[in-house]
């Protein structure tokens, strides 16, 4: 059953990809989203036996590389955690192929498209049910090769060219972290397999390691290293900027790829390697320091955007770091919680968003937009669903995930705890502001679109709304349900092993402890977050650019991204580029050949130059040559040779 | 295992085909050029075919030398000695495999004196089979350097403007390496008293004298190799050299100093490598670097792809003297790979070169459009060049990597950010030459690859992902082989701490 759920995916990209023109598109699409549906299917069953049934279970498929003591092996291992990935991926994945059935419907390459999808479901299939650390490896590459392949399928636009190039490189930068991280690994345990890693870990608490000419603490460099490959995927502050420029793919890929699963893997990563992460508590206070930090600074940026998508792009980023906030205080199921609610109500305004983008006939800037709820109520409905969810309105998903990781940051001991927490109150406020203001911008108030696009503002087709149904029901009822299984107190019989926790590790116990004040607070802040939104949006319509000028500097810095883009292009963008100028023109060119080859055959001809000089035919030159000649020659033989 | 001579037929069978051309074609007409095309692929194709007998013949499991022959030759100085183990059969069958494709690749775009160019490319097998088979350390000499000469042709002949540059750069630089090479062998000779190699493996030089002797031979594979700062003839060569033979160039003359170190460097040398080891990890991490760096701002594609050859034999020789199983297991399999890859992104080139005989990359842009499985193929070719896992480039890269990490975390730190700069160069590359609109208007008729392509390119294609997969065959086949030079190894480091404890 475990290689139907990840082979499937597999088969229909294969089928798709190698086949899509022969069979034509809509056959292409027909398969790919049947075998995903069919892999969703068996994703459910082996989730309630898995978690509920208590059945985990490891299929060995072959050998991948065994030498000199690394082996690696090709295998499916499904406990908890990866349950609950696999129907979040193979859920969101099947319902993005249905809502892409329409959503692509005028574009003549979707044989590509479906085929792409289906590859990524299957790398992150591969990268969720790893048992070793390189095969976790190999999926995280496969998501980030689908990733670039789809952010960059409108390949005549040099805009998403460029995005996919950055969102592959700046992973790459991650990749590099975490393929170091292996490395430490393997030398400290002998082994990359998680069973003998995990079984090791606890031995590794007082070793050193010597990393780059320091003796370091072993698990907290291990967990460094790792933890910078999921910051590149997850976008964490610093590695972030490739995730906007993302949005540059189509939109069902933003939702499947750049909401709900392939950013996640980080999260992921962290949770499953926490017998790792439990042994240093500086990793852990990394962690939590970066979580907070990107969740308050991406949610500042959202708040100025004007592109429909690239708001809900930096919310996802600020929603990532909210799941980071939770995983560096160690309460990992908290973290997953999040993961899984917000997959469902992100994918779920994503996917709204495409069809609120296609009722506007490709428009994507909120300033044309205005007053359309009345024109496609059903996405509006949806989409406030996913909106309310994102801002944690009581008894809806987010209210119940996002509210457990601003708990945990409170209670948590770690000497961030306070930053932590004041960082992702504000963010809430945030949140709920940058979420009012593009329901507003959106939705409500006089239309600001033209009068030709206003008019032919149309619903979606039914295979687009149906996702948007089924998300609204996650969106709505997932944290409620499952409450108890990641925060509440089954949560150990949830997980059992695929989670581990240290002995001192008491914080889900205490977060139920805290104050009602505190409890409270995110609530307060969604609230103010509304009523802002709604004063400068709907009641006072000139406010927002008043606000903007008299604050000019703070507006444009937000409106820029803090600048990361310009800085980055100017410490290493341009600086690789004239290192490799340099290198080729100057050390290549000039030092190398210039004293190598070609100075060696420029003197070779300068020396028979001058010897043909000395050729000047004059008897008495030859004559006083040689003449020299014999007298050094009698020279040594009496002082050098004599004795 | 088989009662006649397979490796002497497998070496000289190319040869037998050029001798056919040489007396059986006359004149330079259409028909005297097809059948010479059709001499040297049937010639090609049955050395294939026959050396799979090798890879069904050969037991992993063996540690000696396989299909063994001995013929005496020069009196006592040296014999003709044949035999494979698990480091060079790999080889052999890479160049059985890729010469096919270069006939192929050269099918249409070389008119001009084929039955030279074909004669040239039998002979070049030849020669190479030789030096991977060769268990005489004076026939491994004449192999070895006699593959120049083909070589040299080839690029000097139907190469490109500046080849005669190109050609005298190559041949001086090998040249220098080999003189020193060729001292050091009857140096080995005159202290040893054979050329035999086997017996060389078991013969233990005074430390003093293998310094001397590694340096030589290092002298000439790194050249070969190339490692820098030796590398700056083969963007060149490259550049100037015919498709094919840039494929055999990437694909089959830098693994001969790779494979020179492991035959003779690394069991021959055990102490002299342990010693210079940080020496060659030091050129080799700057390869990684400088190299991607440099490839970065090509703007010829041919150069962009040489220069990130030698980044990649930069891994090669970085595992080689890690010492290690697992280094020394992914260096064999790096090379290998890289023999499927680079030959395969050489002939991507060659592809659009024969449409548009232009390299620049600024001349290509939204091929895509018109050549949407070339673009296909290209992709997965320049994923296994970035190392993406699941690709063969993925598992050489790997193994080596890990290996370092253990011996030296500096060097693993920054030979791992070549992966960064991998992917930089590549990715630029393919977004300026496949992606992007078509707006070139001398592009916009050119067509897709056509069955002869498709037929050099698919099983590169396939054999990328499937030893990225399941590159156990070739690691199991070398497994053995590094062993034994492990075990040359670990007796040198145990010779050198006796001394060392018996010192005061």
């Amino acid at each position: 059953m475990y290689q139907v759920i990840v082979f499937l995916p597999l088969l229909g990209f294969l089928i798709a990809g190698l086949f899509g023109r022969m069979i034509g598109a809509r056959a292409s699409e027909l398969v790919t989203t049947t075998l995903l549906f069919i892999a969703a299917f068996f994703a459910w069953i082996v989730f309630f036996r898995t978690t509920f049934g208590g059945e985990d279970g490891t299929v060995e498929l072959f050998t991948w590389m065994s030498t000199g003591g690394l082996d690696v092996t090709w295998a499916i291992r499904v406990d908890s955690l990866t349950a609950v990935m696999l129907i979040l991926v193979t859920t969101v994945s099947a319902l993005v192929h249905l809502y892409s059935m329409g959503y692509m419907h005028e574009d003549p390459s979707r044989p590509r498209f479906f085929a792409y999808l289906s590859l990524f479901t299957f790398a992150m299939l591969t990268l969720v049910t790893s048992d070793n650390l390189v095969q976790l490896f190999f999926g995280w590459e496969g998501v980030g090769l689908a990733s670039y392949l789809l952010i960059g399928f409108w390949y005549d636009k040099p805009s998403a060219c460029a995005a996919a190039m950055k969102a592959f490189i700046v992973n790459r930068v991650g990749d590099f972290g975490f393929a170091l991280g292996i490395f430490a690994v393997f030398m400290m345990t002998g082994s990359v397999a998680f069973e003998q890693v995990f079984a090791s870990a606890p031995s590794l608490v007082d070793k050193n390691i010597l990393f780059l000419g320091h003796e370091w603490h072993a698990p907290t460099i291990i967990c460094l290293l790792l933890f910078v490959g999921a910051m590149g995927k997850s976008a964490q502050l610093g590695l972030h900027t490739w995730l906007p420029d993302a949005m540059e793919g189509p939109t069902p890929v933003s939702a499947l790829i750049h909401a709900a699963t392939m950013v996640t893997a980080g999260v992921f990563m962290v949770a499953r390697l926490s017998p790792l992460f439990e042994l240093s508590q500086t990793a852990l206070n990394v962690v939590l320091f970066v979580g907070a930090s990107t969740a308050f600074f991406a949610a500042t940026i959202g708040c100025v955007q004007n592109d429909i998508k690239r708001v809900i792009a930096y919310s996802t980023c600020s929603q990532l770091g909210y799941m980071f906030t939770a995983l560096g205080t160690g309460a990992y199921s908290v973290g997953v919680f999040h993961l899984l609610t917000h997959g469902f109500f992100k994918a779920l305004l994503f996917l709204a968003a495409g069809s609120v983008i296609t009722a506007m006939h490709h428009e994507q800037d909120m300033r044309h937009m205005g007053g359309l709820w009345r024109k496609i109520p059903f996405t509006y409905g949806t989409m406030m669903i996913g909106g309310l969810a994102l801002t944690g309105f009581p008894f809806t998903a987010g209210y119940y995930s996002k509210d457990a990781i601003i708990e945990t940051a409170f209670v948590s001991s770690s000497p961030f705890a306070t930053y932590a927490w004041v960082l992702t109150v504000a963010a809430a406020a945030l949140t709920a502001f940058y979420t009012w203001r593009q329901m507003f911008m959106t939705f409500h108030g006089e239309t600001r679109a033209d009068h030709h696009t206003y008019d032919h503002v149309h619903e979606s087709p039914k295979t687009m709304l149906i996702p948007l149904g089924v998300l609204s029901l996650g969106a709505l009822f997932a944290g409620m349900i499952l409450y108890p299984y990641f925060v509440g107190h089954d949560v150990d019989q949830f997980f059992r092993e695929a989670i581990f926790m240290g002995p001192e590790n008491k914080i889900l116990e205490e977060m139920h402890h805290i104050p009602g004040w505190a409890k409270w607070a995110p609530t307060a802040m969604m609230a103010l977050g509304f009523l802002t939104a709604y004063w400068m949006y709907i009641a006072n319509p000139a406010v927002p650019k008043a606000l903007a000028k008299q604050n000019d500097v703070l507006y444009r810095f937000l409106l820029n991204k803090w600048y990361f883009d310009e800085i980055y292009d100017f410490l290493f963008v341009r600086t690789t580029k004239w290192l490799g100028n340099f290198l080729w023109k100057q050390g290549d060119i000039r030092v190398i050949d210039g004293y190598g080859p070609n100075g060696v055959s420029a003197r070779v001809v300068d020396v028979t130059n001058r010897v043909i000089r000395l050729q000047t035919g004059y008897l008495y030159h030859y004559a006083f040559v040689m003449l020299v000649g014999v007298a050094a020659l009698i020279t040594w033989f009496m002082f050098g040779g004599a004795h | 295992m088989y009662d006649w001579p397979i490796l002497s037929v497998v070496t000289f069978l190319p040869l037998v085909g050029a001798l056919l051309i040489v007396l059986m074609i006359r004149g330079d007409d259409e028909v005297a050029k097809r059948n010479a095309r059709w001499v040297a692929l049937w010639a090609t194709l049955v050395t294939f075919v026959i050396s799979l007998l090798l890879l069904l013949g050969f037991d992993p499991s063996a540690t000696e030398f396989q299909f063994v022959e001995t013929r005496s030759w020069i009196g006592d100085i040296a014999a003709y000695r044949m035999g494979v183990d698990g480091i060079s059969l790999p080889f052999v069958l890479l160049t059985t495999l890729l010469m096919p494709m270069c006939i192929l690749a050269s099918w249409e775009s070389i008119q001009l004196r084929v039955k030279e160019y074909m004669i040239c490319f039998l002979v070049l097998e030849t020669l190479m089979i030789g030096t991977f088979s060769s268990l005489d350390l004076l026939q491994f000499y004449i192999f070895f350097e006699g593959g120049l000469i083909p070589m040299f042709i080839i690029i000097g002949i139907w190469g490109g403007k500046r080849r005669i540059y190109a050609t005298f750069k190559f041949f001086l630089y090998t040249l220098a390496g080999s003189v020193l090479m060729m001292l050091a062998i009857m140096a080995m000779y005159w202290q040893s008293g054979t050329t035999d190699i086997v017996s060389l493996l078991h013969f233990n030089f005074p430390s003093g004298m293998q310094k001397w002797l590694w340096l030589a031979f290092f002298a000439s594979f790194a050249v070969k190799m190339p490692m820098w700062p030796v590398h700056t003839w083969l963007p060149d060569a490259h550049v100037e050299a015919p498709t094919a033979g840039s494929v055999i160039l990437a694909g089959i003359l830098l693994k001969m100093g790779g494979y020179g170190f492991l035959r003779f460097s690394l069991p021959m040398f055990p102490e002299a490598s342990a010693y210079f080891a940080p020496f060659v990890f030091t050129l080799s991490v700057i390869a990684i670097v400088y190299t991607s760096l440099v490839a970065l701002m090509q703007e010829d594609i041919k150069k962009l792809i040489a220069y990130s050859s030698v980044a990649h034999m930069g891994y090669v020789t970085m595992g080689i003297f890690t010492l290690t199983q697992a280094g020394i297991q992914g260096a064999v399999f790096q090379m290998v790979s890289h023999g499927f890859v680079s030959g395969a992104l050489f002939l991507c080139v060659g592809v659009v070169y024969d449409r548009m005989h232009t390299r620049e990359i600024a001349a290509y842009g939204g091929l895509v459009h018109r050549m949407p499985i070339y673009a296909t193929v290209f992709m997965v070719f320049t994923m296994a060049n970035v190392g993406l896992p699941g690709t063969s480039g993925f598992i050489g890269e790997f193994l080596t990597l890990i290996a370092t990490f253990g011996r030296n975390s500096w060097v693993a730190f920054f030979a791992t950010s070549g992966v960064i700069l991998s992917a930089c160069y590549a990715l630029w590359l393919y977004r300026r030459v496949i992606f992007g609109p078509l707006e070139k208007e001398s592009l916009k008729s050119i067509l897709d690859l056509n069955h002869r392509e498709m037929l050099s390119l698919i099983p590169l294609l396939f054999f990328t992902i499937l030893f990225g997969i399941w590159p156990q065959p070739i690691l199991d086949a070398c497994n053995v082989a590094v062993n034994a030079i492990m075990a040359r190894a670990d007796m040198a480091s145990g010779a050198v701490k006796a001394a060392s404890l018996m010192l005061p």
